[in-house]
């Protein structure tokens, strides 16, 4: 376990800010409440064999203890480094994304299991969705009655998701809860 | 809806009319039976023929049930009439739904319903006007009077093309509208049961078979009998239920002109081949020749029959009952047990598997009254031997299990437990309380369609599932993390452990995560866990749950058990939880394999292997901790090898003490158990068993760290003081235990161990109170004197040559 270099935190900071804006200094400043001190402590970002996790600070120390074979996880885990050295996020972040997300977009019921299958949203399947939304922007992807689904890439902005047809996909697909399923070994 | 039209006959169309016309006070019900047919590009539903029902009843709900039931069309569509001759029309479609929806309710039919021939509403007029529908007769008619009952005539038809259809209404008494066409399709007519007592007249009898100009002999004679046995009609509609029931029930009641002579005779000639004409051509016969007009006969020769038959019938009941009772008295009475010929001779063929439940079953009825019942010249013994040997044979299980189970259990809850061990235990989930609320979640699974309902009053976070129309695996509820699949006994331990927030936990075997979670859970996410897993290929399955359940404060590595305290330092952690690896024989129900692949070996290296983890576990603890000190072993095991006697040890090596685990149902463990006698503390520990508590076998205590020290002579005696030497301070127990692991079992074994700490603590470099450990000394007795210490060091010395020899003749 090690802690990000420069070039990895500006990478891991980069794939945030899409998706949570100037939020991104609530998710590192965020008092942590875990770990047995009575004084929150803070978060911070670790490196453990390609990936990347969100974890209190005061659990680190203490899991400097653990080998580095043995440990296997601390905290969240938000992301892992592919091996070309890209930052991809994954679903075990939706967490942390959703309570931060800048754009939101909202499914209707009948949809919902189409995007958990791994599919694009659809307009059609659009319930609500937040203004001021770009192309390329990071998207959290929710149910109407506001659970988070997983989250994708806007293809067009809010206006032009009102003129596009019903087939028309709106968010590209990342990642969605229903890999806890499906892809529970690749996590 | 898509648009229907509806063309309905004139038949149809003029009885309807005059049905409803009959009763002008009241609702009227019937059935229309018709075709859905396609021509010219629209869809059209031809209304054939309608079936006059009820007058009387305006909860149609139990009697149209049983009328539509019994018809034999899918696709149903039912038109069914509201009061008034202008019928307020409410089309009832049957769509795959299986609910009755209301699809279009129209209000003057004549808009959607159309004649097929325009000379109908002549036809209606002419019939009006000379009264015609006095003579409708639907199903209610013979409430209304007993002489009137000549109801409809539905009969069923094996689909016969040469048979006719049969129409809704007597004939005789109605009007024979319209000409009987012969539809393309046949239709299905079924008969209505207990509805009617479709009686036929006479006349129309002969009449009908004057028409088709055949008439069978045996029909004649028939008609005579029938006619003498009207009267029985009296007693059918009072008589018992067998007796009527299976007159009356394929009542072939007459139908229209034709049809029913034809229908009749065809019927009469074919009884061979309908099945439900048989004997009850008799019976529809009977009804038939015996006609509303024809209401006085002679009774007494059909009654005196009917007498003599019933009391043959009842007779024969009698001794069929009688032989019955007898065959059982002569088992009972006589059980024993078999002899060794008998038994080669089973052994030969397949077993018989009813035969062995059997004697099952006696052998416990034995058993629990023995004084009484047993077999002259046979001991208990016997029997036990028996009983095993079926219960083996019958459900499967290896001898070791079934000996253990005999041990434990007696006859009577043996078989119960075993019977509860063949089903599974209801499915239970957990309400992840980080992300949800168990209402919430309720609510949002029952809108689903799962039935579910909370677990028991012990658990606030628990819910069981009944049955669920989605899989209740895969929601996106269960995505997101609200709940967990779990059993109901993986929440007992975490209830006992009751972790509190910002403490610091470790869960020492965590996959595939549902104790960690809960126990997170329950800390709200503060404080810190460690979940260690042994097992790589699980590694994968606990990280996925947590982090599913949206648990952060955890930290999850891949340790052996053994080693963690190493790891993390002893007294270090506030509370352990400690679910050990077992052999599983509490949960039989789940894996089915364990009834044949435990042996006693396995028992024991997994008892041994369950004691150096609760060592480990004892070490990690803080004793003085401000909220924690606790540590809780968890099996899900019966055997008193891996639960009780684990405890023991552990209370015997170090400073540790029992406390109530919080779980007031459940049975207190076993203080002592065949030659084993245990801390009387133990019974604060607790069992649960499938078939007294319905959830899988478990085994729960709850251990309060006391102090730090690993004290080495807190029990042991004072003989035991020249005993067998220590190898070397350190780590003497764990060694000594390592190097003999089949000793352990016994109480030798750790009385061994015992006196070996007793003389190792004296080099032991552990943290001790040497004034304590000094004082438990002294309570032996006096110090050592030289002659015995010289003594002890030469045993040690000798010891340890033993050791290496035995250990090279090991390998």
């Amino acid at each position: 376990m090690r802690t990000l270099d420069e070039n990895e935190t500006t990478q891991v900071f980069e794939k945030i800010f899409k998706f949570t804006g100037n939020n991104l200094k609530n998710i590192v400043e965020s008092p942590s409440h875990e770990g047995p001190d009575p004084e929150p402590g803070r978060y911070c970002f670790r490196l453990n064999k390609n990936r990347v996790y969100y974890v209190g600070e005061s659990l680190v120390r203490r899991a400097t203890n653990v080998g580095r074979q043995n440990l296997v996880s601390l905290g969240t885990c938000i992301g892992k480094f592919t091996k070309g050295g890209s930052f991809h996020l994954t679903i075990q972040s939706l967490g942390i994304l959703a309570a931060n997300a800048k754009h939101k977009v909202w499914l209707k019921p009948t949809s919902e299991m189409s995007f958990l299958y791994g599919n694009h949203v659809l307009k059609g399947g659009l319930g609500r969705i937040t203004d001021s939304i770009n192309p390329g922007d990071g998207v959290v992807v929710f149910s109407m009655s506001d659970v988070p689904l997983g989250f994708g890439i806007a293809t067009k902005s809010t206006q032009d998701c009102r003129k596009l047809d019903p087939n028309g996909i709106v968010v590209l697909h990342q990642a969605d809860i229903g890999e806890y399923l499906r892809m529970e070994d690749d996590l | 809806m898509v648009e229907l039209r509806y063309e309905i006959t004139q038949t149809a169309y003029i009885k309807l009319v005059l049905h409803a016309l009959k009763h002008k006070t009241a609702a009227v019900n019937g059935i229309l039976l018709g075709r859905v047919s396609d021509h010219k590009g629209s869809t059209v539903v031809e209304i054939e023929d309608s079936v006059p029902l009820f007058h009387s009843h305006l909860g149609l709900l139990p009697n149209l049930e049983i009328s539509l039931i019994l018809l034999d069309n899918k696709k149903l569509e039912v038109l069914s009439k509201g009061k008034d001759r202008s019928p307020v029309m409410q089309l009832f479609t049957r769509d795959t739904s299986k609910s009755w929806k209301a699809s279009s309710s129209i209000d003057d039919g004549s808009s959607r319903l159309v004649t097929k021939e325009p000379s109908a509403n002549a036809v209606l007029l002419d019939y009006i006007s000379s009264e015609k529908w006095q003579d409708i007769v639907d199903f209610d008619d013979h409430l209304d009077d007993i002489s009137n009952a000549n109801g409809p005539n539905v009969r069923q038809f094996i689909p016969d093309p040469q048979e006719k259809e049969k129409k809704g209404v007597n004939p005789d008494k109605t009007l024979a509208v319209g000409r009987r066409r012969k539809p393309p399709h046949p239709l299905k007519f079924v008969i209505l049961s207990r509805c009617n007592i479709g009686l036929m007249g006479a006349p129309l009898l002969k009449k009908k078979v004057a028409k088709v100009g055949k008439p069978p002999p045996n029909k004649k004679l028939k008609n005579d009998l029938f006619r003498k046995k009207k009267s029985k009609k009296d007693d059918i509609l009072e008589a018992s239920e067998s007796q009527s029931d299976s007159e009356v029930r394929e009542v072939q009641s007459e139908s229209d002109g034709e049809d029913g002579g034809s229908d009749f005779e065809s019927g009469a000639s074919s009884s061979g081949d309908d099945p439900l004409a048989d004997d009850f051509l008799q019976g529809g016969g009977d009804e038939e020749g015996i006609s509303g007009s024809d209401a006085d006969s002679d009774e007494s020769d059909i009654e005196k029959q009917a007498r003599v038959l019933d009391e043959r019938r009842a007779q024969e009941e009698e001794d069929a009952e009688a032989e019955m009772q007898l065959n059982i008295k002569d088992e009972s009475d006589e059980f024993r047990l078999p002899t060794e010929k008998e038994l080669e001779l089973a052994e030969q063929g397949p077993p018989d598997l009813p035969n062995i439940q059997r004697r099952i079953q006696e052998i416990v009825r034995v058993l629990s009254n023995f004084k009484v019942l047993k077999q002259e010249g046979t001991t208990r013994k016997n029997y036990m031997e028996q009983l095993k040997k079926d219960l083996a044979s019958y459900y499967g299980y290896n001898e070791f299990l079934i000996g253990v189970l005999v041990e434990m259990f007696p006859p009577v809850e043996l078989v119960e437990l075993i019977e509860a061990y063949e089903k599974p235990r209801p499915i239970c989930l957990r309400t992840n309380t980080l992300k949800t609320r168990r209402r919430d979640l309720a609510d949002v699974l029952i809108n689903r369609g799962v039935n579910l309902d909370p677990l028991s009053k012990w658990s606030k976070v628990g819910l069981v599932v009944y049955d669920s129309q989605v899989p209740i695996g895969a929601t996106p509820e269960y995505m997101a993390g609200y709940y967990m699949l779990q059993s109901a006994s993986s929440f007992l331990p975490v209830m006992a452990l009751a972790p509190q927030e910002k403490e610091r936990v470790v869960d020492m075997a965590a996959a595939p995560g549902g104790k960690t979670t809960y126990i997170a859970a329950l800390m709200k996410n503060s404080g810190m866990i460690f979940a260690n897993e042994m097992k790589a290929q699980r590694l994968k399955s606990l990280t996925a749950n947590l982090h599913r359940m949206g648990v952060t404060n955890t930290i999850v590595c891949n340790y052996d058990g053994k080693e963690l305290p190493k790891v993390l330092g002893p007294n270090s952690v506030d509370r352990v939880l400690l679910d050990a690896p077992c052999s599983g024989t509490g949960v039989i129900s789940k894996d089915e394999s364990v009834k044949t692949s435990k042996s006693s070996v396995d028992i024991q290296d997994c008892a041994f292997l369950q004691k150096q983890l609760i060592l480990a576990a004892i070490d990690m603890v803080d004793a003085n901790s401000k909220s924690g000190g606790y540590i809780v072993y968890s099996t899900c095991s019966i055997m008193v090898l891996e639960n009780e006697a684990v405890i023991d040890y552990a209370l015997r090596k170090r400073d540790v003490k029992l406390v109530p685990c919080g779980l007031d149902f459940g049975r207190p463990g076993f203080i002592r158990f065949r030659e084993h006698r245990f801390h009387p503390s133990l019974e604060k520990t607790r069992r649960f068993y499938p078939h007294v508590h319905n959830m899988d076998g478990f085994f729960v205590a709850k251990l309060k760290k006391m102090s730090n020290i690993k004290p080495n002579s807190v029990l042991s005696a004072p003989s035991e003081a020249g005993e067998l030497p220590s190898v070397d301070g350190e780590d003497d127990g764990k060694n000594i235990e390592e190097a003999r692991p089949h000793l352990d079992v016994t109480e030798n074994g750790s009385k061994k161990n015992k006196g070996v700490l007793e003389n190792g603590g004296i080099k032991s470099k552990e943290e001790r109170n040497p004034v304590s450990g000094e004082k438990r000394k002294r309570e032996k007795g006096k110090f050592p004197s030289k002659e015995e210490i010289s003594r002890t060091r030469e045993e040690k010395r000798e010891y340890l040559r033993e050791k290496m020899t035995s250990e090279k003749a090991r390998k």
